[in-house]
């Protein structure tokens, strides 16, 4: 994984609630049996006409929004679906972080493990960054994750709390289980002390 | 000193407990992985790049479900990127040498159904699947939830997680849920009043008298629609029902270990006093049969009311989303909810594919014919199911009427197999999602129950089921 630094970008403003994950990237875009590429089809329904032309009104078809980094959403963002095509879609197109009041469980660890920073902010600060957003290229918002801010075009600076594990696999680009398996020898002491308490529970051979 | 109460939740992530960082993530023991065709290639590539060995093989069950095709199976698989994924899993399950059920084995079927059915998920275990609907499990009081792709990998590599531990949460539904009032409509009547995020961060656990008197197909319903209301999990504590369910299933304890199990498992119910960080109650004679009207499974309406008035809505944000819904669901404020007309109505998902769910769809279509203008499809949820229902007959009252009797798979829940709505279709569906899109590009879903689907199918609109069968002498 790639070391999460500090950057500004444009951000685009996302503001529909509940944005699922078939919304992000559709069922039939899972055929894929890699992990890159998947950016084309990123919000897929909405941002093409059937024909596979772009529909002009589509946010992130407008010229100033098609190098956004940022996308500033509605609450409850990535609901329903576990698949991680969502996050591999998100960073494929471009964006390297998502702001809102809330996530959905599933998609937020699918995100911190493929270096897609989630920041919650309260709705005030959201609709605050939306307004920022709505201004494309003549905005850029700047993430700093190290220092725990964003800072808005006008120089104000919103801080956000983050996970220290999650920030420091980010920050320094870790595989996490390559982590976990320092902690080998816990696991294995885990099996044993199961074994001998539970072994029904351990395997199954169809 | 008294030991603190504990919920079930608390118990089962206790006794998983390998080690606690400092910030409070853990690393979790997970006892069982279902893997399917769609979110685990790129794990065992991951695997294979980093060259990882499955740390414990016989703690997984591969099975294809999502892109097999439901029909005609056997002369193989014309599409040649579901042909790829579905190969790739068996090449897998070779390679790492891990418990595999072909595609056209009569134990295939929805990961979430055959789980239980296999005796592969039992009580006071962790189980997970690159799935979101793996909540299913915990009706057999298993701490079961969705994982993605990379963490998928990680359970094949370590076979743990890292998480922070949930919240607690309990719905109690108390009462008894009335006549031709099922599982399907309990859920959805719960989604619609703590909507998509009233239970994000939680793990839900379900209680009360009308959970008790449920089956545990009914309850599986129940828990495979929490992800619908953001939690990641939903458990109910196992009963007489649930070892009755699993005593003699093919991987379930035999013997001596089975006898050292149920006792362990009596034990798997919240102590009196735990404490739960949010509370929801609801009467189950309150819960009227149900259909969903928007985008979303929040947007549910009783079958006897109307399509609400975005204008009735005082936030802004909402009463676009709202308008937003209806719009794409060409739907009008105030219209009968029985007078929305459907094209196709589909039968089946690991929400509503079990037996019950295909008798109580039988029962309604037993006598009658699928409106002209309605495509209609049922779509067990494995090769077993599919066996038990014609061994009933079930086939046959279905077919008569009009129904096309399908194989095993995931078919039009998320229409990757093929099986899908076309542009502007609309269908009764008893499928868990009604987001855009899901059922096809321009596709639009309302999602009933089973009777209510087979309801929608013999009327040619959404209907209440009480008027069509006499539910009561059903009971």
């Amino acid at each position: 994984m790639k070391k999460f630094e500090t950057f500004s970008g444009v951000a685009v403003p996302f503001p529909g609630h509940n944005i699922d994950t078939d919304r992000i990237i559709p069922a039939r875009f899972l055929k894929t049996i890699k992990r890159t590429g998947l950016g084309v089809n990123l919000f897929n329904d909405i941002r093409y006409n059937a024909d596979g032309s772009e529909k002009e009104e589509f946010i992130l078809n407008q010229p100033a929004y098609r190098k956004s980094e940022v996308l500033v959403a509605g609450d409850n963002f990535g609901c329903g679906s576990s698949r991680e095509h969502a996050p591999w879609a998100l960073t494929d197109f471009g964006i390297r972080c998502v702001i809102s009041t809330s996530f959905a469980d599933i998609f937020f660890n699918n995100s911190f493990k493929n270096g897609l920073l989630l920041i919650r902010v309260s709705p005030e600060q959201r609709d605050a960054l939306l307004e920022d957003a709505a201004r494309g290229e003549n905005a850029r918002i700047s993430i700093d994750l190290e220092n725990q801010k964003i800072v808005r075009p006008d120089g104000e600076e919103i801080p956000f709390d983050v996970d220290a594990f999650r920030k420091h696999c980010l920050l320094e680009g870790l595989d996490d289980i390559g982590i976990t398996l320092n902690s080998s020898e816990k696991i294995s002491d885990f099996e044993a002390r199961q074994k001998l308490s539970m072994p029904w529970m351990q395997g199954a051979r169809v | 000193m008294m030991a603190e109460p504990k919920t079930l939740f608390d118990k089962i992530w206790d006794s998983h407990l390998v080690e606690e960082k400092d910030d409070g993530t853990c690393i979790i023991y997970i006892d069982r992985q279902i893997i399917h065709e769609i979110t685990s290639a790129q794990a065992f590539d991951g695997l294979r790049e980093s060259n990882r060995p499955v740390r414990v093989p016989d703690a997984h069950l591969l099975v294809a479900d999502h892109n097999v095709p439901t029909k005609g199976r056997a002369d193989g698989i014309k599409n040649e990127e579901s042909r790829i994924q579905i190969e790739l899993l068996e090449k897998n399950a070779k390679e790492y040498n891990l418990p595999f059920i072909d595609f056209l084995d009569v134990r295939q079927g929805i990961v979430h159904v055959i789980g239980p059915e296999q005796g592969f998920t039992q009580p006071g275990l962790t189980l997970v699947c690159g799935d979101s609907h793996t909540a299913t499990h915990g009706a057999l009081g298993a701490l079961a939830f969705g994982i993605g792709t990379s963490e998928v990998e990680h359970v094949l590599a370590t076979q743990t997680l890292l998480q922070k531990q949930a919240q607690n949460m309990r719905i109690t539904i108390n009462g008894e849920l009335r006549p031709g009032v099922t599982a399907k409509d309990m859920i959805l009547a719960i989604i619609g009043k703590i909507g998509t995020a009233g239970g994000t961060g939680c793990v839900i656990e379900y209680a009360g008298k009308a959970i008790e008197d449920m089956s545990v197909e009914g309850r599986m319903t129940v828990c495979n629609m929490t992800i619908e209301a953001g939690a990641r999990a939903g458990l109910i504590a196992p009963d007489q029902k649930v070892f009755d369910y699993l005593e003699g299933r093919p991987m379930a304890p035999k013997g001596a270990a089975w006898e050292q199990a149920v006792a362990y498992w009596k034990t798997l119910t919240s102590d009196p006093g735990a404490k739960y960080d949010v509370e929801v109650e609801m009467d189950a004679g309150d819960i009227e049969p149900q259909a969903s009207w928007g985008t979303s499974p929040e947007m549910v309406a009783p079958i006897g009311a109307v399509v609400p008035n975005p204008a009735d809505i005082e936030d802004p944000a909402k009463r676009e989303t709202v308008e937003g819904a209806l719009k794409y669901m060409d739907l009008t404020a105030g219209q009968k909810m029985t007078d929305i007309y459907v094209d196709k109505v589909f039968i089946g998902s690991c929400t509503n594919s079990r037996i019950e769910d295909i008798r109580a769809a039988a029962a309604v279509a037993k006598g009658r014919k699928v409106a002209d203008s309605v495509y209609a499809m049922v779509v067990p949820g494995s090769g077993l199911i599919k066996e038990q229902a014609e061994e009933e007959g079930l086939d046959r009252i279905l077919i008569d009427a009009g129904f096309d009797w399908r194989e095993p798979g995931c078919s039009m829940c998320l229409g990757m197999n093929g099986d899908m709505l076309e542009p502007g279709e609309r269908s009764a569906s008893t499928s868990n999602r009604n987001f855009q899109g899901r059922q096809g590009p321009g596709g639009r879903t309302h999602l009933v129950s089973p009777a209510m689907a087979a309801a929608a199918a013999v009327m040619g609109h959404l209907a209440d089921v009480r008027e069509l069968v006499d539910t009561e002498a059903a009971e």
